[in-house]
């Protein structure tokens, strides 16, 4: 029993080291789980950037798995952002849905006029109401759609390749072969 | 010279005002109450809500436009829509987790952080009953007293 408690403080250390080695490989804690994952995209009433006095609401998320990308003409990282945006909207097809957060609709339009426009349509959240339905708490965040508008996946930062490969692209392939399942039957 | 001094003095002052003076600045925002007890209510909630894009700091005392979108999301809460401090806790929690709460629930993700701290106090608690259980009393015989006394004379004091 003794011999065995001489290796006691060695158990603890490798204890340490285990609990460190996997927090540290846990990712980044500045990335919040989202509790909206799983769950309808929350109602709202916003107006559209190209038409000001157009409200529209959660029904026309409807119908079709789409990325709805939160983004402003003040985030930096929505600017690096944009041309992966271009790239998935016409390499995978999918349909990008913008909403543009607690931003100038003229600056947001400028900024599409010159870098390109990748979305089918931009909403409006200019005081951020809707980004805190969303539990947005920066930009860009985006948000993985299946057809019948139920959040899939939630990403916190940009959207690049790999987050695509990895996280993204698996969903919306099995969303599009449940889809054609339920259409084929 | 005491010109010199009340120069020193003064910037000793400023200096020890300034953080003072920079706390005022953080929180822009001023909120109108007609009620005390929605205000104390609304302080109290800033106070114990945490801010999601910062790691460590409560809605009050964050400078993030998030943190003041959510303390605007407070206020409207709790005086237009006059919700209980319960309601907003958990209107806040359904959109941004139980991180904004700094009480994390006990679930399977949070298991080892709740039971780990039980489980070293009851290894401690087994460690100093294995060791105070070990030791009998050590009772000499005639014999062994006569040689220890030999080896080491008791102190005659």
């Amino acid at each position: 029993m003794n011999r065995m408690s001489f290796f006691v403080p060695l158990a603890i250390f490798m204890v340490i080291i285990g609990v460190g080695l996997v927090g540290f490989q846990l990712g980044d804690r500045a990335v919040l789980p989202s509790p909206l994952v799983g769950k309808p995209f929350p109602s709202f009433s916003a107006p559209r950037l190209d038409q000001d006095d157009v409200l529209v609401d959660q029904s026309v998320l409807l119908g079709r798995p789409l990325l709805v990308n939160v983004w402003a003409t003040w985030c930096p990282t929505c600017k690096a952002e944009h041309e992966f945006l271009e790239t998935l909207k016409e390499r995978e097809g999918l349909e990008i849905v913008g909403i543009v957060y607690k931003d100038d609709p003229a600056a947001a339009q400028r900024w599409l006029d010159l870098y390109g426009d990748p979305y089918s349509f931009n909403l409006q959240d200019r005081d951020g109401r809707l980004g805190v339905e969303l539990g947005v708490y920066g930009a860009p965040e985006s948000f993985l759609l299946d057809a019948a508008g139920n959040i899939v996946y939630k990403r916190v930062g940009d959207v690049n390749e790999r987050v695509w490969a990895e996280e993204m692209a698996p969903r919306l392939e099995k969303m599009r072969l449940a889809q054609m399942e339920a259409t084929g039957s | 010279m005491s010109r010199i001094r009340l120069c020193v003095l003064l910037w000793c002052v400023a200096l020890m005002m300034s953080p003072v003076l920079l706390q005022a600045a953080s929180t822009v925002e001023v909120h109108e109450f007609s009620d005390p007890t929605l205000e104390s209510r609304y302080y109290g909630l800033i106070d114990e809500l945490r801010c999601p894009k910062c790691q460590n700091t409560n809605l009050a005392g964050s400078d993030a436009p998030i943190a003041m979108d959510l303390r605007a999301t407070v206020y409207r809460l709790l005086v237009e829509e006059r919700q209980t401090d319960a309601q907003i806790r958990e209107f806040l929690v359904a959109r941004y987790g139980d991180f904004v709460l700094y009480d994390p629930p006990f679930n399977a993700g949070t298991a080892v952080l709740w039971l780990l701290p039980l489980l070293a106090l009851l290894i401690g608690i087994w460690r100093i009953r294995r060791i105070t259980q070990r030791r009998p009393a050590i009772v000499l015989t005639d014999e062994e007293s006569a040689r220890l006394n030999a080896i080491a004379p008791r102190d005659p004091r």
